[in-house]
This record gives structure tokens, sequence and C-alpha cells, in this order.
């Protein structure tokens, strides 16, 4: 194990999520809904130095897997992340995340004229499409900062 | 056709186009023929911003067809304004309908009402979204004059906020149409009209002056540019004044040029070139009813 990742010390049991894109860590744990309030351990490292990726940062939360939801929804800000899961010291599975054909709910749509963006019963739907997501109701494509449109708390 | 409802011209592949059209084509040529061939319709008006023609056009197309119409009036003299939601209203007058024609400011909203009633929902106009029966009326003039292949199509004025100019750029994609677009570089193609037309391997160019391409069209189509997309309005002016034409501009052009307008125009059409061979726009105009008599008994027979 290199220098820069003894910076986080190893977890016994949880999720590692390596290769995000510097300055995303942040955002990954808004997505996932952790702020450390329900007692898990949350170890970030930000801007450590990668092979892969120049700078990168990585997240290491205790006693939590992260379902396949959290992972597809991880691969819009973090298409590059690989997320391994650890259970006593070892690294059980190490996994690329993929990009879903679609995510719901999770991103609010950035043009202010958009139906969802009116007071109505609906969850918001984006397209994944090559050049960024798509709003399956105004049809508007967000390209980049996809992280600014996340509708989290 | 196979579609409960109509929400974008992006859903018609080019048979739903040509289905609908020579529909529209049996109906002009024996509009006695149509007379009552839906009994009983009940089309429900839900203009949410008003619109003169669209409506009277839907609403011509349903007494044709042997039916009627309900309309819960303006906006202002109905429940919206107390705060009720779009998904309510359209749940309320699927009990009253068999089908709804919407029109609101919203882009979305059309799709958004599909989701929450099962009568049949034609989007009328979204905002800058689409306006995919406003695009059938075109295509059916288009082809009346040349064809729907083989052609050059000028579409010029606000593309941005234009959503008759989206619905038809993405409906002649589907055919082996040259597109120029010409527009101020403030109000050109949104990004996502964009995307479709490069994923359907449209040919597409983009300008920002008329004079260049002129000779090229067979088909130039105007739409008007909105003074309040400007912040002030000696700007407007400004960028305005380049995109109109006049019977003069147009003897620069071929000869069988056929120039349209969703209508209403203001002053992006001179009255002169009314005279000329070139107006198609009050033909276009009068062939809504005979495409939404078509469309209308299209949808629902899907319907069952
Ligand atoms: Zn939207």
């Amino acid at each position: 194990m290199s220098d820069h990742q003894l910076r986080v010390s190893k977890i016994r049991n949880g999720t590692v999520i390596d290769h995000i894109a510097a300055g995303q860590a942040l955002n990954v744990l808004a997505i996932l809904g952790i702020d450390g309030s329900d007692g898990h351990g949350v170890s970030i490292g930000m801007n450590v130095s990668s092979d892969r990726l120049g700078r990168k940062d990585i997240l290491k939360v205790e006693d939590r897997e992260l379902s396949q939801s959290e992972v597809d929804v991880l691969s819009l800000i973090a298409p590059e992340a690989t997320i391994n899961i650890v259970r006593d010291f070892d690294v059980v599975e190490k996994n690329r995340v993929e990009r879903p054909d679609r995510v719901s709910g999770l991103l609010s749509c950035p043009n202010h004229n958009c139906i969802t963006n009116a007071d109505e019963p609906v969850e918001t739907a984006f397209d994944v499409i090559s050049d960024g997501v798509r709003c399956n109701y105004c049809g508007t494509i967000i390209h980049e900062g996809i992280a600014e449109h996340l509708a989290v708390e | 056709m196979r579609h409960d409802h109509l929400i974008s011209a992006a859903q018609l592949s080019r048979s739903d186009v040509e289905a609908v059209l020579d529909r529209a084509g049996d109906v002009a040529d024996d509009l006695g023929a149509s007379r009552d061939s839906c009994p009983g319709l009940v089309l429900g008006l839900c203009f949410f911003e008003p619109s003169t023609r669209t409506k009277m056009s839907f609403d011509a197309a349903a007494k044709r067809l042997g039916g009627s119409t309900i309309d819960m009036g303006s906006v202002e003299s109905s429940s919206v304004t107390k705060g009720e939601s779009l998904a309510d209203t359209v749940r309320v007058i699927e009990g009253y309908a068999d089908a709804i024609v919407l029109r609101h400011p919203s882009e979305g909203a059309a799709k958004l009402a599909s989701e929450f009633v099962d009568v049949p929902v034609i989007n009328a106009g979204d905002g800058a979204g689409q306006h995919p029966s406003q695009t059938l009326l075109d295509l059916y003039t288009i082809r009346e004059e040349h064809g729907l292949d083989d052609l050059t199509v000028g579409i010029m004025g606000d593309l941005k906020y234009g959503r008759t100019v989206h619905s038809l750029a993405s409906a002649l994609a589907n055919f082996e149409v040259s597109q120029h677009f010409i527009s101020p570089e403030s109000l050109r193609l949104p990004r996502s009209v964009r995307f479709d037309l490069h994923e359907a391997g449209a040919q597409v160019r983009e300008h920002t002056d008329l004079e260049p391409v002129l000779s090229e069209l067979d088909v130039l189509y105007v739409t008007r540019i909105q003074r309040e997309r400007f912040p002030d309005e000696t700007e407007y002016r400004a960028v305005a004044g380049e995109y109109q034409i006049d019977a003069e501009t147009l003897a620069a052009g071929p000869d069988d040029l056929t120039v349209m307008h969703p209508l209403p125009r203001v002053d992006e059409i001179a009255p002169d070139v009314d005279e000329t061979d070139h107006a198609s726009y009050f033909q276009q105009a009068h062939n809504g009813v005979p495409v939404r008599m078509a469309l209308l008994e299209m949808l629902l027979e899907n319907h069952g």
C-alpha cells in the first residue's frame, strides 16, 4: 500500500470509495446522505495524488455497504470511482461504477420553467445520455456540473 | 400511428407522420365523409395560456367530427388561481372528456398530464417546449407544396424559445431534409434540440444571416422574435429588424420558395409578401382543421 493511502486509516468493515474526481468527495457524501450523524466512522481524503487521475478524493465509510441504487447515483458525479467492500479488513468486492439509464428523484431540473419545478406531485427523472443527463419532462440537458443540481437536503 | 398521447414531435416516426398526413389528406378531400365520424366525442380544451387560433382549430375539428368541446375557460376564472395543481386539474377533467388538449406555460406540462390520466393528451404547446400538432399541419403544408424529401428548409427567428421550431426540426429529421437555422446568436437552438438533431443524423447548419442561404431554400419558415426576450427596446429593435422579410427580400430567392409562419405574425413578414405566390401561411392555418381531425380520429381509435 502506498503512502498516500495510509493517510486514511484502514477500516474493519464498510465501504471504500476510491478514485472520486478531486473535489467531489463532499458531493458524494451528500448524495449518499452520509453526515456522520448515525455514529459510523467516516474518513475523507481530498486531493490525494493518484496515478490514474492525478488528484483524487477517497472516502471510507465504516459499517455501511452501498446499495445498487446508491452506486448508480454515484456514477453520475464520480464515473471513475471504484467501490471496495471491506469485511474484516479484507476487500471482498471491488467494483467500478456503471452509469444507469435513468435516475429518478435525485436531481432538480435547472430549467426554472420546467413543470417539475412547479408544485406538482411528481419526482424528477433524468435519462443518462452521452452528453450528460436529460430531463424527462422538459428535455433540458445538464452537460456539466451535475452535482450542483442534486436535490438532496 | 401507435401512440396514446401526442406529447412531442420526437415521438413521431416517419411512418407516424405519413399516416397522419395521409389521413388528413383524405379528410381534406372530403370533409363530409368525416362528419360525424366521432359522434358523442367530448374534447376537453385546457388552455392555461391564451391561444385563439389553436383552441379554435381544435374546437372546429372536434365539432366537424360530430363531437363537442368543453372549455375550462380563462385561467383567471378557474380554480388554478386558487393553487390547484395541473395533476389535479387534468384528473378532474378526465372524468368529463374523452381526450384533453393542453396548452400550458411550463415545459413538460403535457408529459406530466399524460402520466395522470388515461384519456389521450395532446400537447398544444408547453412553454418553450413543443407544439407537435402545429408541426403536423406544417408538414402537411410542406408536403402539399414540395413533398417531404430532397428538400432544403430554412427556419428563421426565435429558435431558442420557439416551440413550433423545436417540434418542426425534430420531425423534419425523419426525412431527407437539409435544415438551415437562421437566428441571432442569443436565440439559437437550445442544446437539447441540437443534440436530438445530431443523434438523428440530420443535416443541419446554423447562420446569423438569411441572405447567404436564401437562394438554396425550398421553404422559409419564419417565427416571431419576442420583445420580452430582450433587456431593452433598442436591443430588440436592432436584432428584430435583421429578421424581417418583405417582397423585395424574397425576390432574391427561388421562384417556388414557400414562406410559412405559425401565426400570429407581427412585423416579421411585411404585408406585401401576402400578394406573392410565396405566401403560404394562411393556407397553413387552414390545414390545421383537417390535420387535427385526422389526429383526433387516430388517437381515439388507438384508445379503443
Ligand atoms: Zn426539466
